[in-house]
């Protein structure tokens, strides 16, 4: 069975036993899509007041807001077995995915995919649809599949944060909220656009989370709106790559997780 | 003599929060992060404006951010997870054979539920945004410390924010009665309570026409009402009037809870035995 083929049945096994809860998924998706309306609302408010921010506009920032904000959403769906790996490292149950003949990855995607993160992501697909329909953007092939890209970026460098979350987890045998600051809080940074910022906050985001090369720098040559900072187009269509090589390497630090891996016992 | 059992029962159930440091030092880092990003935006917002009249100075702004990161805990978000598996298990049942009146046994957990998390995390918080911000270069965005009047009264509105915010964590608490899981009403809380408490965007900077409203519900009480007694926005003579409209609502929410507990209690179906 090939790895995607077994995903798929990890996938199914995973929706099916969600949807025994059905009531509660529809809920905990209500809520989440509420929760993320009223953050919008409050973006909404902030450019009721002041117009726009460094000559940003609300539907410009609106397409940064809702590309991340599907991002997330399925980083954070696909992710959960990474998220919740503390629990499992410190119950020892992280001994049986090592004795499968198995990737640890692809097991660790298979542990969960979340249903209900489709609140949030109904919010940033409207969200999107709302700035593209207002910005009146020339939306060609090749911007539509910009869009994809950067979104797919955004997904790989999320699902690295989560993977080095995870790893942490070899050594303290418990998921540092630490990196909280990252994922949730590179959510709420990257709603918007990374000139905004201050230098060393908008380096951090560029070369070391690549945040910014995932969502900013597309977003840039998406709206045709030249940069602030002056980063020549061409980079910003190259950039949604720096999310896979920034996954890689997460992997890659993973893997040496692994091998210094002891099991508690229990 | 008769506050006794409330007193050991919230004094217990703060200890034993207590023992969530770890929880809590990571939380820190995380609102410290949340904190300096969110002051980033609005110096941005502040930047961008020709009109110079804004509700609020940036140095104010940065002083309601961080007391909002360092209250997080405060705030009426999640219910109690020994009720909810009380309920689940029926060991509900054991609450009413307790020689005490249930709804202050529950207000006493809620307290603790309360503040045990808030010192945890507004100690190291306060401690940052004070004295190490201007040690990073950063004065600018300090939490500046109040004038001695602002001080007290900030010191009054923060109790009066306690007791209101703990009437909601009783009220959502209570509510699991109906609802088991409570899902949909902690969902529902955590919302109103971010949004109309001034925890997302400061109120003050929301339309003109929302102010009126905005002042008046419950939720103002528990967040925004005393930052802006701190940072100065609200002077000290209005100060009686936030203090009247914190314990208004604590009032009704409590008369509320008490009547949803009894009735709650009267039609409690305990599951198995």
């Amino acid at each position: 069975m090939t790895g995607l083929r077994l995903y798929g049945r990890y996938a199914a096994v995973s929706l099916r036993s969600q949807l025994q809860y059905r009531a509660s998924v529809v809920m905990q998706s209500i809520g989440a899509f509420m929760v993320t309306v009223v953050e919008f609302l409050g973006m909404w408010a902030l450019f009721d007041r002041f117009g726009q921010v460094r000559g940003w506009t609300l539907p410009e920032v609106a397409l940064f807001y809702g590309m991340i904000s599907i991002s997330w959403s399925l980083c954070d769906a696909l992710g959960r077995g990474f998220e919740v790996f503390g629990t499992m490292v410190k119950a020892g149950d992280f001994d049986r995915v090592l004795v499968r003949p198995r990737s640890t990855v692809l097991q660790l995607l298979g542990v969960e995919l979340t249903l209900r993160r489709i609140g949030r992501f109904t919010q940033g697909v409207l969200v999107l649809g709302y700035a593209i329909a207002s910005l009146d953007v020339d939306l060609s092939v090749p911007r539509a599949l910009l869009v994809l890209a950067a979104i797919i970026g955004s997904i790989c460098v999320f699902l690295g944060l989560l993977v080095l979350q995870a790893t942490t987890a070899f050594w303290t045998t418990e998921t540092l909220e630490v990196w909280h600051a990252f994922t949730y809080g590179g959510v709420t940074m990257s709603q918007y656009p990374l000139s905004i910022y201050r230098s060393w906050f908008r380096d951090l985001f560029t070369y070391i989370i690549p945040l910014g090369c995932v969502n900013y720098l597309p977003g840039l040559a998406i709206l045709g709106h030249p940069d602030p900072l002056g980063t020549p187009v061409i980079v910003q269509w190259l950039a949604p790559l720096a999310g896979p090589v920034f996954l890689v390497l997460a992997l890659q630090v993973w893997k040496i997780g692994v091998r210094h891996y002891r099991s508690t016992g229990s | 003599m008769m506050l006794r059992p409330y007193r050991a029962i919230l004094s217990a159930r703060f200890r034993m929060l207590l023992q969530y440091r770890a929880a809590a030092i990571a939380g820190v880092w995380t609102q410290i992060f949340f904190g300096l990003a969110l002051i980033m935006i609005y110096e941005a917002f502040y930047a961008s404006t020709t009109v110079a009249d804004q509700p609020m100075t940036m140095v104010q702004i940065a002083s309601y951010v961080w007391l909002g990161q360092a209250l997080l805990a405060m705030m009426p978000w999640g219910a109690d997870s020994e009720i909810r598996a009380m309920v689940r298990s029926g060991a509900v049942a054991y609450e009413l054979c307790r020689p005490v009146d249930l709804y202050g046994l529950w207000f006493a957990r809620g307290v603790a539920q309360r503040t045990a998390p808030t010192v945890l995390r507004a100690v190291p918080m306060t401690i940052f945004a004070v004295w190490a911000l201007p040690l990073l270069g950063l004065p600018e965005w300090r939490l500046e410390p109040p004038t001695a009047a602002a001080g007290v009264g900030f010191a009054c509105t923060l109790v009066g924010a306690l007791v209101l915010a703990c009437a909601m964590t009783t009220l959502i608490n209570i509510s699991l009665l109906w609802t088991i899981s409570g899902e949909g009403i902690v969902m529902i809380s955590t919302t109103l309570a971010s949004f109309f408490s001034g925890m997302i965007v400061p109120l003050p900077l929301f339309p003109e026409w929302a102010q009126t409203v905005l002042g008046w519900l419950p939720f103002a009480g528990i967040a925004d009402l005393p930052f802006r007694v701190y940072n100065g926005d609200i002077p000290l003579a209005d100060l009686g009037l936030v203090l009247a409209r914190q314990l208004g609502w604590t009032l009704v929410l409590v008369v509320l809870g008490r009547r949803l507990l009894a009735r709650g209690m009267r039609h409690l179906v305990v599951q198995g035995g």
